[in-house]
């Protein structure tokens, strides 16, 4: 995968042209779309003149930064002016958004070039990416395969060299699971941290903006730039020395119902960061397997309430998956919705806790390979499981508690698919939780 | 209201809104709003929701809120 860390030099220097970035990313696009299906829109003429004008600008010593010139996308619930922002949905295809949300505001301050709005799992409400009004969208490892959601098509671009980095949404998962899924990098905010301006929600209190991208570099450039220029830290954090760092394992629930693949490599690979010196201690988050019935309720709570009218008004036009959930949630009542809300507070001071004395929590991404398409279970430890639970297993707890997570990827099964490896840092120190996840990325690079 | 009776209702509900296939997907959610109403934070509900989980000081609510 061409890194927006290893480009942006030759942009700078002339040697590379935005242009030819931006048609060598249009190009892939139309060579794998058809069959990936990871993009709803594509903004070719738009792109290329942002790219020439890019050039002009760069070769004129105007140069913005490390994104001047660099061809990304946005998950089709960001608003790009004078674009559609589908949500995956047609429900909303005739919707054309009026002006950028603030991300996308923020990365054409940074000179990014825009090349089309990728597909997801309508209204970002599953984890397979398959239900969308638009198809589904493929894994690009094994096309039978699911990229992982909701920004399904956001994973594939970056995997595929469609754009060089992307902009997700993660409401229990939907920025890790498919970055996961499709053996890139996903970095889900601290809530609250990006801007969700402009993006359409599925629950507000739990959705989080933030980049997917081949690096751990690449993501974190495209997470400076996505705060205001006052708030930036810099385009580059140099990794921490493993030697020093420790992470907290869990046992339990977060770690007892995985494919066995999986298990055995982020075994591995935590075994790796200890030999490189880290020191690895055991802790716990004693509510985990409340976690599931707390998330359940807060998300339809808050989804009932967004989409109360178009179910009556245009049912027709959901997919009917997504719909026959949505109006599900509308019979959550409102005393379980404030259990849930305790619930919550609940886990976000266990995650707090399970953070004590150590720099990060370190467990899998994704607690099984990218499933087949259409699959309603999957095996793992223990026996079958249904897919939306294993889905979300080991990404809802930071989404619950608004803790910074990034997920990397740390090997591949041996039917050759990814598997991502999550590291959870603590609130207020995502440099902090990035550095770590540089120095788990070289040594997984090292022995690779 | 308890899960048997809110379940009856809403089935009830969905039948006569010509949603039939959402019946066993409501079976599914009474098992999670079980397992949310056993939750052990629920045995006092005269603490304050948010101060009760905080051992010191209270949850800063304003925390983590959105920025433009």
């Amino acid at each position: 995968m061409k890194t927006i860390t290893e480009t942006a030099p030759g942009i700078a220097s002339g040697k590379i042209k935005s242009e030819q970035l931006t048609e060598d990313c249009l190009a892939r696009i139309a060579e794998l779309n058809p069959t990936l299906n990871a993009f709803i829109t594509v903004t070719a003429d738009e792109a290329l003149q942002q790219a020439r004008h890019a050039d002009q600008e760069i070769a004129a010593g105007r140069r913005i930064g490390p994104l001047h010139g660099i061809p990304l996308s946005l998950k089709d619930l960001i608003d790009q002016k004078g674009v559609p922002t589908t949500a995956g949905s047609l429900v909303r295809k005739d919707h054309v958004a009026g002006c950028d949300a603030v991300v996308t505001r923020r990365l054409r301050e940074a000179g990014a070039v825009f090349v089309g709005k990728t597909n997801l799992h309508e209204f970002a409400f599953g984890t397979t990416s398959e239900d969308s009004g638009f198809g589904p969208v493929r894994n690009p490892h094994d096309p039978s395969r699911s990229p992982g959601g909701s920004s399904g098509g956001s994973a594939v671009a970056v995997a595929t060299g469609m754009s060089l980095g992307t902009i997700g949404t993660d409401t229990g998962g939907s920025i890790r699971i498919p970055a996961a899924a499709c053996g890139i990098v996903g970095l889900k905010a601290e809530w609250g941290h990006i801007s969700a301006a402009g993006v359409v929600p599925l629950s507000r209190q739990l959705d989080h903006v933030g980049p997917l991208a081949a690096s751990v570099a690449d993501a974190w450039l495209l997470y400076n730039a996505l705060h205001k220029p006052s708030e930036q830290v810099g385009d580059a954090l140099d990794a921490a020395p493993l030697d020093g760092l420790r992470f907290g394992r869990f046992s339990g629930y977060l770690s007892d119902r995985l494919d066995a693949d999986v298990e055995h490599r982020v075994r591995e690979t935590i075994a790796l960061l200890q030999q490189r010196g880290a020191t690895v201690v055991d802790v716990a988050l004693p509510h985990a397997e409340d976690m599931a019935a707390i998330y359940l309720h807060l998300v339809f709570g808050d989804a009932a309430e967004y989409h109360a009218r178009t179910l009556v008004s245009r049912p027709q036009d959901y997919t009917t998956p997504v719909r026959l959930r949505l109006e599900m949630a509308r019979y959550v009542l409102a005393e379980d919705y404030i259990r849930a809300l305790r619930g919550k507070a609940l886990i976000a001071n266990e995650v707090d806790r399970a953070l004590d004395g150590v720099d990060a929590l370190v467990l899998p991404s994704l607690a099984i390979p990218a499933p087949p398409l259409g699959a309603a279970t999957m095996p793992v430890k223990g026996g079958p499981e249904a897919v939306r639970s294993l889905m979300l297993r080991c990404t809802q707890p930071f989404n619950l508690s608004g803790h910074p997570a990034i997920s990397l990827p740390c090997g591949r099964t041996p039917a050759g698919l990814p598997i991502g490896l999550q590291l959870v840092g603590h609130k207020g120190r995502t440099p902090a939780l990035v550095q770590a996840a540089l120095a788990a990325e070289l040594a997984i690079a090292e022995t690779s | 209201m308890n899960i048997a009776e809110w379940l009856e209702a809403a089935k009830a509900d969905a039948e006569a809104r010509g949603l039939p296939e959402l019946i066993p997907m409501l079976d599914g959610l009474a098992q999670a709003t079980e397992r949310l109403r056993k939750a052990d934070w629920n045995d006092n509900a005269e603490q304050d929701p948010f101060d009760s989980i905080e051992s010191e000081g209270g949850l800063d609510l304003s925390q983590g809120k959105p920025s433009q």
